[in-house]
């Protein structure tokens, strides 16, 4: 039972980080209707970010740890908009597979540049949290999963509030519904879009975060597998569905987690990648595809 | 232009590309010509990169060495070397890159059995000798009579770890957690595994992992639940510092244990303290106290800012070290000639110990246990073969 439970929050951790990179493909797939492949790049690039942030800033200590996720996120913003404005808007308005092909593009130019850059050698990553553990029975809980627990859910929530309460998210709806009335009713489409883009790189930044801060060794490639099994996360839930993201996202890392557990450990990925097949051969809108009005 | 007029300019263009072809195809005959070239084909970056650095740099120095000290055969070494970015699929072509456009007149390389094994094949059948520094599966030697390696193999150094871990650590029951994807893990498991059960050992658990996976919670959270007394990892540095942490952070105590696969600095630093109290075996220690090792040991730290050389660095010396021996005693750099010297070689005193190849082209050398304490890789014991 303990064994049973400990597998719990070992897929429970894995599956928030999973979730937080499936908001950034979701939220664009719901307002430009094409997936961002660049998106995994994104994720790389933020633990980078905190990577180096973390040299100047103090770590150890919550408020330190919390200051480099934000530098990194705030970073990793400003590159998700440029991303959008250099690559995608100039094929604003041709085909979607035009705007796909470019987006992996994008992602293979970020990787080959990562390691021109940092160099394509695993690095470890710092310890940006204090670390405890608590034993609850025999289950073991580390400060890096609770925060990661609380990150995820405050992120989430906040991102609820934007898109639902703000002006900005109401816009970002809109524009999902109809870009041609959005734009008729004096919505600025590209600035937008590029919130979009800022909000869901922002939003990969943390993932990276907190994928590197609980498995602390990080290279240029390291994006694409955890990118990909995000990527089958979001369909999981429902394309362009927020909560779907995340719940694709926990069920995911549940899923692998379980996979591995029950003795099939090399099979992990086959298994992401057959639950992707599954759900588009039976449920294409995914888990939460039908509930059109939660679309952003 | 018309159809007859760009014929005669491919021709033209063709003529020429021949003609440049055979001119740089006589600059191109290695052996024949002022220098010898020896190739290397190496892990320089990617996932294993420490290992291939360190052997590299080893390497580096001996052929530096033996040109300081007036070469071989009269002709200076001109020493050719080539990255393999640690991903499958490269050694292969690099091989034969370094064997028809570079013409070498051996091999060497590479760190991991897995790397060296795509090598082998291409080098047996261009009939060059190939030594591997620090593969240390059986397969690799197996591929031929032009194969071979200047380290222990395997079986042995599987055989040394089960006896450490029955009689030092003491323990009735042990867990294996190794990486599919590496031939030298699953090798290296299935050898620890035989003499473990036959000593009177029980393996409670076999669990595996894909090379570059990051997240171990879960295999270690089943391995956990069967309450070894030891876990044995028998992967590379990179997973291998990932699994020690994670270990640690799952509230497991036992020791855990590896073979020559985890010593790379970068262990400790992705593991940091959570590797006190663990082990791994190698095959070289700079603490040795044997004049060769020490005048070793000083020649390489006064070329890499003070570095002290690891077992990848040694065996990368030795490998060039036991070539340059193996090329003075046969006379000449002809493949099987070559080949016949090398195999000859029987009590080299190399800077990793006395080296003898077998008629498996196998070398038989001491083995030695490292342990962490206070976040330094420390001198255990020396086992002999």
């Amino acid at each position: 039972m303990t064994e049973f439970l400990q597998q719990l929050v070992n897929g429970l951790a894995l599956g928030a980080v999973y979730a937080l990179i499936a908001l950034g493909y979701t939220m664009v797939y719901g307002v430009l209707r094409f997936i961002n492949f660049a998106h995994s790049e994104v994720f790389m690039a933020g633990a980078f970010a905190g990577y180096f942030l973390a040299r100047l800033i103090p770590t150890g200590s919550v408020v330190g740890g919390l200051l480099v996720l934000a530098g990194a996120m705030l970073i990793c913003a400003l590159l998700g908009v440029l991303i959008e404005k250099l690559a995608y808007r100039p094929l604003r308005g041709r085909s979607t597979l035009t705007a796909l092909i470019t987006a992996i593009g994008v992602s293979l130019l970020l990787q080959n540049l990562g390691q021109r850059i940092f160099g394509p050698n695993p690095r470890s990553f710092p310890v940006l949290f204090p670390l405890h553990y608590f034993h609850l029975g025999g289950v073991v809980l580390s400060s890096a999963q609770l925060i990661l627990f609380a990150v995820t859910a405050v992120l989430l929530l906040g991102l609820r509030h934007v898109v639902m309460k703000t002006r900005i998210g109401t816009a970002m709806r809109a524009l999902s519904f109809n870009p041609v009335a959005a734009s008729l009713v004096g919505i600025n489409n590209d600035r937008v879009i590029s919130f979009t883009f800022a909000l869901g790189s922002a939003l990969a930044a943390a993932g990276g975060i907190l994928y590197a801060s609980s498995y602390p060794s990080i290279d240029p490639l390291m994006g694409t597998l955890p990118g990909l099994k995000a990527f089958v996360a979001a369909v999981l839930g429902g394309i362009g569905n927020i909560p779907g993201a995340a719940l694709g996202g926990v069920v995911l890392g549940l899923v692998e987690t379980l996979v591995v557990a029950l003795g099939g450990s090399t099979y992990r990925d086959a298994v992401a990648f057959a639950v992707l097949i599954l759900i588009l051969l039976f449920r294409p809108n995914g888990l939460l595809g039908r509930l059109q009005t939660e679309k952003v | 232009m018309s159809i007859k007029s760009s014929r005669i300019l491919c021709a033209a263009v063709a003529g020429v590309w021949l003609a440049l072809a055979a001119c740089s195809g006589g600059d191109n005959i290695g052996a024949a010509g002022s220098t010898i070239r020896i190739g290397e084909f190496a892990s320089l970056t990617g996932k294993e990169a420490a290992f291939g650095q360190s052997s590299h740099k080893g390497t580096q120095l001996a052929i530096d060495e033996i040109n300081a000290a007036g070469g071989l055969l009269g002709k200076q070494i001109e020493f050719i070397y080539e990255d393999n970015r640690s991903t499958p699929g490269e050694s292969a072509t690099i091989a034969k890159k370094l064997i028809t456009r570079d013409k070498v007149v051996a091999l060497l390389g590479e760190v991991a059995s897995g790397r060296s094994l795509e090598a082998a094949p291409i080098a047996q059948s261009n009939g060059i000798p190939m030594i591997s520094p620090s593969s240390t599966n059986p397969k690799v030697t197996e591929t031929g009579d032009y194969i071979f390696r200047v380290c222990f193999t395997d079986p042995f150094q599987g055989k040394l770890l089960a006896e450490f871990a029955r009689k030092s650590l003491k323990a009735g029951k042990a867990a294996v957690f190794s990486d599919v994807s590496a031939p030298y893990s699953m090798g290296l498991a299935q050898y620890f595994r035989e003499p473990f059960a036959a000593s009177g050992g029980q393996i409670v658990s076999e669990q595996k992992y894909t090379g570059g996976d990051k997240d171990f919670k879960a295999q270690l959270t089943a391995i956990k639940a069967t309450r070894p007394d030891v876990i044995f990892v028998p992967g590379y540095y990179t997973d291998a510092g990932l699994i020690v942490a994670q270990a640690r952070q799952l509230g497991i105590t036992v020791p855990l244990f590896g073979g020559d696969g985890w010593e790379a600095p970068e262990l400790l630093q992705i593991a940091g303290s959570a590797l006190e109290g663990t082990y791994y075996s190698t095959h070289f220690s700079a603490e040795n106290s044997d004049p060769k090792v020490q005048q070793f040991v000083a020649a390489f730290r006064a070329k890499y800012n003070g570095e002290t050389p690891d077992a990848m660095a040694a065996l990368g010396y030795d490998s060039a070290m036991v070539l340059a021996d193996a090329i003075r005693r046969a006379g000449t750099t002809e493949g099987a000639k070559l080949r016949d010297a090398i195999a000859a070689t029987s009590g080299y005193q190399g800077v990793t110990g006395k080296t003898t190849l077998d008629a498996a082209r196998n070398a038989t050398k001491p083995a030695v246990v490292i342990t962490v304490r206070d976040g330094q890789f420390k001198y255990l014991e020396t086992v002999n073969p």
